[in-house]
């Protein structure tokens, strides 16, 4: 089985003296696998969540994802990675205001250097998977709440990542939004994407994903996986 | 100030640790630069009046005849109304001597006076000691020179005894009483027939404001004393005017400094302190949320701006006297009277105007921060941006350029008047930048245009030289070789390309009160001509070239005649050439030998074949007219002046000041605009915009500021220059040739457009590395 993501021993502290924010701790994720992060304010998901996507390091342990170890990465060395690896999607979705719809999704591609025409076209194609191509060149300030995360989820998937990484997908959006994105999450998991979920909705971890773990005060408290296993 | 206001001052200017250094940085500066250019100017403007004052010196330098007036009548009238002081009697004459190497002095007014204290006309001993017995002699300053230094001996052939005195001090008189300085007793042994002792009176007035009123007590002292005995008196106004002349050129460029200095400050703090204010809107509706008064929101965000542009000011105060200090070193080498101190009252009044200025540019955004409703502060801090610049990102985007790049060049349309007040910070600095280069290259061109002498290799003279260079106009008066046989050696010599013969002369002019000097010359002098303003130069006998100055006095024109008597030869020259030459008050006339030929060349200027070595040449012609008398030295360029060196330094450390100024001003700008951005710096990142993409995208965002502030500020600069600089030349009454005007190459105005890219990319420097450094996460979480 290949593994998206290889933890060992992670640990992350934020002050030298009290106890790390997270681990140590070890984890691994297959490819296509949908793993939900759960767990209360504080215990370490978020942290979790930034260190898979490179952007913070770990104080201890080994983080390898998509086969490239990353926590001793330069700062260049890791937005490579993290445009051609990673797709991210955040709670309150994090699109630039000034940018249209269009704009937003093909940045990652253009940042990779992908041609001009190329990053039209796969933007294109997934406005239309998404069904938002009619906002095309609207600004995300006119959207709603559901519309814009789709359009956050079309950004985080333009550059064909092997891992999708989403933090509170549902955080901000009302119920009916809510619904709508986790339907899309859904899809995308069948599809064969490997997903990696930040959430306290137990709804939605149950609904999109194949596998849950618990953290409480930075530690493993629950494996879904490990518990099926007993 | 109450202490939750004391507690929200202290946080906002700790918090804000850029925007504070960048305002007492950029106070400082401005301050500094003021404080020297004000200096400067208060001590290039008034250097006679500074000397005058403290010497005491004379309102009235006045002559009588000892055998018409006696010694009591003279007391007397030295306490007639309106006389506040006197001094004398001083017995004065004038004298022509020879210098150690045999050639004649200029005439010279001598005093007789026992000490160089006294009432009126305090003199300052700058160098050596009094004259204390016979044979001993003070020197005024302004003839101090190689010729005649400490130690030095000057001759009086037409004396009796033809004593020789020995230089043993070199004396300033601001009020210019006398070239030099001898005991009493001496002066009565120098006096002759022809140069008789007359008896020298210096007054003192209480009202010597004006020619009238200098006229009326002149009249005062003529009725009080036998008609006639009263044989001429020189206002202190004359003296003044002549003094003043020297300093007059630097006013208009100091002034032009001083504007650009106090704009660039002012367009600083107000952006500063209105982006301090237009960065803490929530903060400024949540201090509102918890019970602070409009007014102490206000209070608090001004004192924001004033505690740093205090500490700046006086920072500022500090370091411009500091760095005054060599340049009023180098006025007063240059003017021999300046005061080595700033004034103190340019101390105290560009702090208070610069505290005012600050302050109102403080008030308006701290007015604004008070009249905002406490939930729209608190609800702009939250809610997305408005569309302003989408268009921009639209149009930008594209560009077939990288991302970073078109996102970066779109940036400052999101804030316009932040965009405009960066803009006007780097037309300022490209301003300062392009006028500083254009004065240092005109400064450039004056000394080579004042300096044609040095085009010629050699120098080879009929009578010994002295020093290095060649002799000053009118000093090198004996001839003791031949011009002939020296002009043979000249055209014998095989290195000899081409050379041309030179004199000076004294002659006057018709409409030119006193003497006039000509330069003389004979051969072809096109290579060693000075710098047309206008015109042609002397083609044959017949024809005159002449200063601006000249024009003026004789209000003639280019194509007019002049009659010009030299040794009784009258001749009647036109006018074919205007020139520039400041030199002997700007009437020095430039004609052909051949219209005076009494005047026969003392000096022959020799341009090289190629491959001579310039003093290999000089020695073998020396060789053959040593023993006739002459003598032929190398040339060197000469010195910069010390008024070019003045001007010089001071464009440098000025411009230095403002530009560092104007990157300051962008800094803060492009500070503000990245704490705004950071979210969208931290979302860039997350989607995986790389450090150098970062640093890219932020020095894009100014660069095309840079270009257009280039663009705007060169032409600026250039118009500013061509308009300094005639000014300046009219101060010291010349029009300027091209040479000096027209210094800009094109490539040198791309560079300096390539200058505000420069200041802009410079100033964005510093913020673009904190961005590019701030971990993503980081800047994620300051949503």
């Amino acid at each position: 089985m290949n593994h998206v993501i290889e933890l060992t021993g992670v640990a992350r502290s934020y002050d030298g003296a009290g106890p790390p924010a997270l681990g140590p701790l070890d984890l691994t994720v297959a490819e296509g696998e949908a793993l939900a992060v759960t767990g209360p304010s504080g215990s370490g998901k978020s942290t979790l969540l930034n260190l898979v996507a490179g952007l913070d390091r770990p104080t201890g342990g080994t983080v390898t994802v998509a086969g490239t170890r990353i926590d001793g990465l330069s700062e260049h060395a890791l937005a490579r990675f993290r445009r051609e690896r990673i797709g991210m999607v955040f709670q309150f979705f994090n699109l630039l205001d000034d940018l249209t719809v269009t704009d937003n999704i093909q940045l990652p591609a253009q940042l990779t250097g992908t041609a001009r025409r190329t990053a039209a076209t796969r933007a294109g194609e997934l406005m239309e998977l998404l069904g938002i191509e009619r906002h095309a060149r609207a600004y995300p300030g006119r959207l709603s709440g559901g519309e814009r995360q789709r359009v956050a989820v079309a950004r985080a998937l333009v550059n064909r990542p092997a891992l999708l990484l989403a933090d509170e997908p549902t955080g901000a959006l009302d119920s009916a939004s809510g619904q709508d994105v986790r339907e899309l999450l859904v899809d995308l998991h069948r599809s064969g994407q490997t997903v990696v979920l930040v959430t306290h909705d137990l709804a939605l971890a149950e609904a999109c994903a194949t596998r849950t773990i618990r953290l409480v005060d930075g530690q493993l408290a629950l494996d879904s996986r490990t518990e099926a296993l007993r | 100030m109450s202490s939750p206001i004391s507690r929200v001052v202290r946080s906002g200017v700790g918090r804000r640790r850029v925007q504070t250094v960048v305002i007492a940085v950029a106070v400082m500066m401005a301050v500094a630069s003021a404080v020297v250019a004000w200096a400067l100017l208060v001590a290039v403007n008034a250097p006679f009046d500074h000397a005058f004052a403290r010497q005491h010196g004379a309102h009235l330098t006045v002559q009588f005849d000892p055998d018409q007036v006696g010694a009591e009548q003279l007391d007397a009238a030295g306490k007639l109304a309106g006389v506040t002081a006197s001094g004398g009697p001083y017995p004065t004459t004038t004298i022509r001597g020879l210098d150690q190497e045999g050639r004649r002095t200029p005439t010279l007014t001598l005093a007789g006076r026992s000490s160089p204290g006294g009432e009126v006309d305090r003199l300052d001993l700058q160098s050596g000691r009094w004259a204390e017995q016979p044979g001993e002699l003070v020197l005024a300053t302004s003839f101090a020179g190689p010729a005649f230094e400490l130690g030095s001996t000057l001759r009086v052939p037409d004396a009796a005894g033809s004593p020789t005195l020995t230089v043993v001090g070199l004396a300033l008189s601001a009020s210019r009483t006398a070239d030099a300085w001898v005991t009493p007793g001496q002066l009565t042994a120098l006096a002759s027939a022809d140069h008789p002792v007359t008896t020298q009176w210096l007054y003192r007035l209480d009202a010597a404001g004006t020619k009238e009123q200098l006229a009326a007590a002149r009249e005062r002292l003529a009725a009080a004393v036998p008609p006639g005995a009263l044989l001429g008196a020189q206002s202190y106004l004359d003296t003044k005017r002549a003094a003043d002349q020297g300093a007059a050129p630097t006013i208009p460029f100091l002034v032009a400094f001083g504007a650009l200095g106090l704009a660039m400050s002012v367009i600083i703090v107000g952006s500063v302190v209105s982006g301090a204010v237009g960065t803490s809107l929530r903060r400024i509706g949540i201090l509102k949320a918890v019970g602070f008064t409009p007014g102490e929101v206000v209070r608090a965000y001004l004192a924001q701006a004033l505690i740093p542009a205090a500490a700046g000011i006086v920072l500022g105060v500090l370091l411009g006297n500091l760095l005054a200090l060599p340049l009023l070193a180098d006025t007063e080498q240059a003017y021999g009277a300046a005061s080595l101190a700033v004034a103190w009252w340019v101390d105290l009044l560009v702090p208070a105007v610069a505290l005012l200025v600050v302050g109102i540019a403080a008030l308006v955004p701290a007015l604004r921060a008070g009249r905002l409703r406490t939930v729209e502060a608190i609800a702009v801090g939250r809610a997305p941006r408005t569309g302003r610049g989408q268009w921009a990102h639209r149009a930008f985007g594209r560009l077939p350029l990288p991302r970073a790049v078109t996102y970066g060049l779109a940036v400052p349309f999101a804030h316009p008047v932040r965009a405009v007040a960066m803009l006007l910070a780097v037309v300022f600095g490209t301003v300062t930048a392009t006028f500083a280069v254009g004065l240092t290259s005109s400064m450039g061109a004056i000394t080579k245009a004042q300096d044609r002498e040095s085009l010629a290799a050699v120098s080879v003279f009929s009578g010994a030289a002295h020093g290095p260079g060649t002799p000053a106009p009118g000093q090198l008066v004996s001839a003791a070789a031949d011009p002939a046989k020296v002009r043979a050696a000249v055209e014998a010599n095989a290195g000899t390309a081409s050379f041309y013969g030179r004199a000076f002369a004294e002659v006057t002019v018709a409409g030119i009160p006193g003497a006039a000097q000509a330069v003389l010359y004979q051969g072809d002098s096109a290579s060693g001509a000075p710098e047309l303003i206008s015109g042609q130069w002397l083609t044959g006998p017949g024809q005159v070239v002449v200063p601006t100055r000249f024009l003026e006095r004789t209000g003639s024109r280019i194509g007019d005649s002049v009659r010009v008597t030299q040794e009784g030869d009258t001749r009647t020259l036109r006018i074919v050439g205007e020139l520039f030459d400041t030199s002997n008050d700007g009437t020095r006339l430039h004609a052909d030998q051949a219209d005076f030929p009494k005047a026969g060349p003392v000096a022959f200027l020799v341009t090289l074949k190629p491959g001579v070595r310039a003093a290999d040449y000089a020695e073998q012609v020396a060789a053959v007219v040593r023993p006739l008398g002459g003598e032929a030295i190398a040339n060197q360029p000469s010195e910069r002046g010390n008024l070019v060196l003045v001007l010089q330094a001071m464009a440098t450390l000025l411009t230095l000041m403002l530009v560092s100024v104007a990157g300051l001003g962008v800094l803060n700008s492009v500070v503000l605009d990245t704490r705004e951005r950071v979210r969208d710096l931290g979302i860039c990142k997350s989607l995986g915009m790389s450090p150098s993409q970062t640093v890219v995208l932020v020095l894009t965002s100014v660069a095309g500021i840079g270009l257009f502030g280039g663009v705007l500020g060169v032409p600026a600069g250039f118009a500013l220059h061509s308009y300094v600089l005639p000014v300046m030349g009219h101060s010291v009454g010349t029009n300027l040739p091209s040479s000096v005007l027209e210094v800009y190459q094109a490539p040198q105005l791309a560079l300096l457009v390539a200058a505000g890219i420069a200041i802009a990319l410079l100033g964005a420097l510093l913020p673009a590395g904190w961005a590019a450094k701030t971990p993503a996460a980081t800047a994620l979480r300051a949503e």
